[in-house]
């Protein structure tokens, strides 16, 4: 008996990343295509398109505005995330356990309905600057993600890890971060990966939160395209593919991807 | 430097439920006790409350005249080895042992060095660059007793060291111990739930039930004088027989039991008996008669098994089931009649529980 695959199994298997990648691949050619329209396949090869974005002031700005927002809201998220998931692991016992069950809660509730809750809360009835605004919302948005993805490396800890430091003259506060933290580290990366993609590609929060003047990147490509057809949407999609590759390839350099696995 | 530790009084409740109840103990300078019970006795509550990870409702704990109840864990300076290792996964073997001179502030040339010699000490040194990942599970044990040991600690606690090794690494493991404890003069505590491990590692082994302890005394002596029904049936003892006196006749006390059952037993023999008391034995100690006027407790007998020094017998009597030992000599065959006569020296009047 050999191991050769069958031929059938080839082929599915063909026409599954075929359906994963096609779309890539059609929104690839689009951004280097020299018309001015959205094309597949690309007439002529340009990378005009590319240049566009940062010629359109409105991208500039809401790039900025995106990275910022998600920079800030996931290590916001990680400051409430990582306290809450410890104590909720290390308490597990005497906790009850519909307080983790509250954690996640948010993932549960379609995120429009959060975007739409907050609107009528912080920013018509506290009337909060736009820029918190979002800022709160994109935290609220992450938070459950980083507590799950933290506890879940938490709940492999062995916490009598931390009573021998303890035991041997290390304050508790100092062996927080000299004991667990070094040893939850991956969990910490993949809610900080998890918690930066999920805001820098949300649209349904951010859409009731955005405001005059200040605004993300998904919302603005959403803007353009009710505007405009050309291929600047599909230069800014790539864009966005090519800076999700390069996160993952500086972690897979630098931490190898099958920690995400752990 | 060694110090005695004295814990008077301690209470502890998880919640509502009394886990400790007004536990005293005293553990000599460089002596090793043993608490040692069924899981739920409060052994190893009362390590945790000597460590500090507990607080207790009342009582207080004294090491060396330093009195410990109210100071937090990291300042107690107590070396702990705990069941799963807990070695830090993140550091090398060395940094393991390193860690607690670290947080005492010695030098980080001094510190490898004095981690180097402990390694040595427990047989490690070549594996000091590995991460704890790499040892096998005796290995890792060793490192943690190194860990311990290294800060020079006044009190030593172990918590169920050997029960994550198997049966011959234990064995090995809790020579070991015993041997650097010796050597350190450390005065210890050690957790266990294996009779066998307390008995043969400590000078002193406290048996305990419900939050408290039954009897602490030297493994001889619990062995062969158990104070209470619930020790003696702890180490082994098969027979346990309630009696009550019903006659005093100078020395001689005539007793009774469940049945009609009666023993005269000699006070000189057996010792001052109170009013009501448990007599208490192991099969040894009851030994098979077929004289039918003998005095001793009227029987039938059931399986007969060899044990190459005795036949013991599974014996039915009016008091209930009880085991006796008879002679090689003389075998009896299943169902006939005998008397159990109990041997003064083997028997023990226990206080009823």
């Amino acid at each position: 008996m050999t191991n050769r695959l069958h031929p059938a199994l080839i082929g599915f298997t063909i026409l599954v990343y075929l359906f994963l990648m096609g779309p890539l691949v059609i929104v690839f050619g689009a951004a280097l295509s020299d018309t001015t329209y959205l094309t597949f396949p690309p007439q002529g090869l340009t990378l005009h398109w590319f240049q566009n974005i940062f010629e359109i002031s409105a991208f500039r700005r809401t790039i900025v505005t995106s990275l910022q927002i998600a920079f800030l809201a996931t290590a916001i998220a990680l400051v409430i995330g990582i306290p809450a998931a410890y104590a909720l692991n290390r308490y597990r016992i005497q906790l009850p356990a519909w307080l983790s069950t509250l954690f996640v809660l948010p993932i549960l509730v379609p995120e429009i309905v959060l975007g739409f809750s907050l609107l009528r809360s912080v920013a018509v009835d506290a009337s909060v600057p736009i820029f918190l605004a979002l800022l709160i919302g994109h935290t609220l948005l992450v938070l459950p993600y980083c507590v799950r993805v933290i506890s879940a490396s938490l709940a492999s800890f062995d916490f009598s890890i931390e009573e021998a430091a303890v035991s041997l003259g290390s304050p508790p506060a100092k062996t927080f971060f000299t004991i667990v933290l070094p040893n939850v580290r991956s969990g910490v990366i993949a809610a900080f990966i998890l918690a930066f993609i999920t805001s820098i590609n949300d649209v349904s929060v951010s859409l009731f939160l955005t405001g005059p003047g200040i605004s993300t990147l998904p919302i603005q490509i959403l803007a353009h395209v009710e505007q405009f057809f050309d291929p600047t949407i599909a230069s800014v999609s790539v864009l966005l593919m090519l800076l999700t590759v390069a996160v993952m390839a500086i972690v897979e350099r630098t931490l190898g991807l099958t920690f995400l696995a752990k | 430097m060694t110090y005695p530790l004295t814990v008077e009084h301690l209470t502890a409740h998880y919640g509502t439920s009394k886990v400790l109840d007004d536990l005293s103990l005293n553990v000599a300078a460089g002596e090793l006790v043993s608490l040692l019970g069924a899981s739920g006795c409060g052994k190893t509550t009362t390590l945790r409350l000597i460590a500090g990870f507990l607080e207790p409702t009342s009582g207080s704990i004294t090491l060396g005249g330093r009195d410990l109840t109210k100071l937090p864990a990291h300042k107690r300076h107590i070396g702990l080895v705990f069941q799963n290792y807990a070695l830090f996964p993140h550091l090398s073997v060395r940094d393991n042992v390193a860690f607690g001179l670290k947080q005492r502030g010695v030098a980080g040339e001094e510190r490898n060095r004095r981690a180097g010699a402990m390694l040595e000490r427990v047989g490690l040194a070549e594996l000091a660059d590995r991460l704890p990942g790499a040892l096998s599970g005796g290995q890792k044990q060793r490192v943690a007793l190194a860990r311990a040991l290294v800060i020079e600690p006044p009190l030593l606690m172990f918590d169920e060291p050997l029960s994550n090794l198997d049966a011959k690494l234990r064995i090995d493991m809790r020579v070991e111990i015993r041997q650097l404890q010796r050597a350190n003069g450390t005065t210890s505590v050690y957790v266990t739930h294996d009779q066998e491990e307390a008995f043969s590692i400590s000078d002193r082994v406290a048996i305990m039930n419900q939050g408290r302890i039954m009897q602490l005394d030297t493994p001889e002596a619990l062995y062969q004088r158990p104070a209470n029904a619930f020790v003696a049936r702890f180490v082994g003892f098969e027979n346990l027989i309630a009696m009550k006196v019903a006659r005093r006749e100078g020395e001689n006390v005539t007793a009774e039991a469940a049945g009609g059952v009666t023993l005269t037993l000699s006070q000189a023999r057996f010792g001052e008996i109170p009013d009501e008391f448990v007599l208490g034995t192991r099969a040894d100690g009851l030994v098979v008669d077929a004289d039918p006027q003998a005095d001793g407790i009227p029987a039938t007998l059931g399986l007969r098994t060899y044990l190459g020094r005795a036949y013991q017998y599974q014996c039915e009597t009016p008091a209930g089931h009880l085991l006796a030992n008879g002679a090689l000599s003389a075998p009896l065959e299943s169902g006939s009649t005998a008397r159990l006569v109990p041997v003064p020296d083997q028997c023990c009047i226990l206080r009823p529980e």
